[in-house]
């Protein structure tokens, strides 16, 4: 890995109350089949009111002015609800805070830090271009297996299926997965596990998720292992690195749920 | 869903075998826990139950017939653990290729992330553990005669521990053993779906730490005893 030195030019201005000057150094990767490396980059001003996608935001500016290709990162819709941000910052996934990248605030930082900006770093997940990977080994984990089949019609009348309180909470809990990928970049196996606990949990405490609940499983971790994820060890960065608190024992009702399956011969 | 898949061959099925190999493994240790502080009863006590154990169901056993059912066990157990942990870290390997330049361990706990390593390092101890007091049984301190260490495992046992590397050796392998437990407990009761909400997490997690500390503490025991002169002179 080579580092280069990179220094975006900044017209000077007079300097308000608490804005930072940071050092980035953030992977550059052209495609999937290049290298990738770290390159460092300097802004300055930066409001810590700022979002961290905001401020790439200036970093790009700053390049594009200069006729440097600015650096390619996803989101989408910024308010950490649809899961398409997400970035290694200085080793925790979606930096220090327990929220999205697009929720992450510059306040979070201190002036003169340096941080490091990396893209989820896991097999399954290529890079197709600097930080931005390609998360459809998650799509196809969810085709596998994470849905319920509903015939068409009239949709039936709400209380028409009564839900226990407790497995309400606990489906909604898991329900709150936003498929950022967050648990795999942060898991030292790179494994999916709580991503796939999250969904199989969800659709297992509602009855509904019942009739397919075996082939469910079966069907999802077979996906996820042919994906090339690695298997869980119950080390608990996942659910650290987790934008949405999913916990930990989700993975135990996946791995309960493999085990019935298991026994009723699947 | 896709027919035609099976839960076999899955990593949660290798997890299954961890994780039941694994409590084979403590319940085989809470014995030999139980064993190891018979020595506290003095040579006769702790000889007879040497004996004993190899009588243990005669007739209708052979002569070693329980030790040696214990043993067939045990070594399957091994079999399937190292198998399936070989194969999931050779997976987990090859599922993040290109490394972090910066990674941060936030949730981490010691014995998590030494679990490979660490359980290579019991497994080469186990082998030294087993030339020293089953296959070769060497007289290492010259104090005692080949002859009474092999005649009397009381003998063997304190011969072994009034030598202070030895002990140091034990004490290092046991530690090992532990940090290995205090994470291994925990993890085999997530693996088998026993932790399904917080309050049985928070105590698998307790099982864990106090199963390792209990075995940690029971085998040590005896060596430390041993070794100041409390029992054995
Ligand atoms: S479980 Fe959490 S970290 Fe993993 S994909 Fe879902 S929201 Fe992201
Ligand atoms: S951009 Fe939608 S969650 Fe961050």
């Amino acid at each position: 890995m080579t580092t280069t030195t990179h220094e975006a030019e900044v017209a000077a201005a007079p300097r308000e109350e608490g804005l930072m000057n940071l050092t980035l150094k953030i992977w550059r990767q052209n495609g999937p089949r290049d290298n990738g490396r770290l390159v460092t980059f300097k802004v300055k001003d930066i409001s810590p009111d700022m979002s961290f996608l905001e401020m790439l935001d200036v970093l790009n500016e700053q390049l594009q002015a200069e006729g440097t290709e600015p650096i390619a990162f996803d989101s989408d819709c910024r308010e950490g609800i649809c899961g398409m941000c997400g970035l290694m910052i200085s080793g925790e996934a979606h930096g220090p805070e327990k929220t999205t990248t697009c929720q992450l605030h510059m306040r979070s930082f201190k002036d003169g830090e340096t941080i490091t900006i990396e893209p989820w770093k896991a097999d399954p997940f290529p890079v197709i271009k600097d930080l931005v990977v390609d998360r459809g080994s998650f799509d196809r984990i969810i085709q596998a297996g994470g849905f319920i089949s509903a015939n068409t019609g009239a949709a039936p009348k709400a209380e028409a299926i009564l839900v226990p309180k407790e497995n309400a909470d606990r489906a909604f809990v898991a329900a709150e997965c936003i498929g950022c990928g967050a648990c795999v970049a942060a898991c030292p196996n790179a494994s999916g596990m709580l991503f796939m606990g999250a969904k199989i949990t969800h659709l297992g405490e509602l009855p509904q998720g019942q009739p397919e609940r075996d082939a469910r499983v079966v069907s999802m971790v077979n996906q996820h292992d042919a994906e090339g994820f690695g298997g869980c060890t119950n080390i608990g960065e996942c659910s650290h690195a987790c934008p949405k608190g999913i916990p930990q024992d989700v993975i135990s009702t996946l791995n309960k749920d493999l085990r019935t399956a298991l026994k009723r011969g699947r | 869903m896709k027919r035609g898949t099976t839960a076999r061959g899955t990593t949660v099925f290798l997890k299954f075998i961890m994780a039941t190999t694994g409590l084979v493994f403590i319940g085989y240790l809470l014995l030999h826990m139980y064993g190891n502080l018979m020595v506290f009863g003095g040579q006769e006590a702790f000889d007879n139950y040497a004996h004993h154990l190899r009588t243990f169901g005669e007739p209708m056993l052979p002569y070693g017939g329980l030790l040696w059912i214990v043993r067939i066990v045990l070594i399957a157990s091994i079999i399937g653990h190292l198998y399936a942990a070989l194969t999931l870290w050779n997976r987990a390997k090859g599922a993040r290729t290109t490394k972090y330049a910066v990674k941060k361990a936030a949730a981490a706990s010691l014995g998590s992330k030494t679990m490979r390593w660490g359980g290579v390092a019991i497994l080469a101890f186990v082998i030294w553990h087993l030339i020293h007091f089953t296959i070769v049984k060497p007289a290492i301190n010259a104090e005692f005669a080949a002859n009474d260490i092999v005649a009397s495992p009381y003998t063997m046992v304190v011969a072994s521990f009034q030598l202070w590397w030895m002990v140091l050796l034990y004490v290092i392998a046991m530690l090992a053993v532990g940090l290995h437990l205090s994470h291994g407990i925990f993890s085999a009761q997530q693996t088998l779906g026993w932790t399904q909400s917080r309050a049985s997490y928070v105590r698998a997690k307790a099982i864990g730490h106090a199963v390792a500390l209990l075995i940690v503490v029971g085998f040590l025991l005896p060596p430390l005893a041993i070794l100041f002169r409390i029992i054995g002179d």
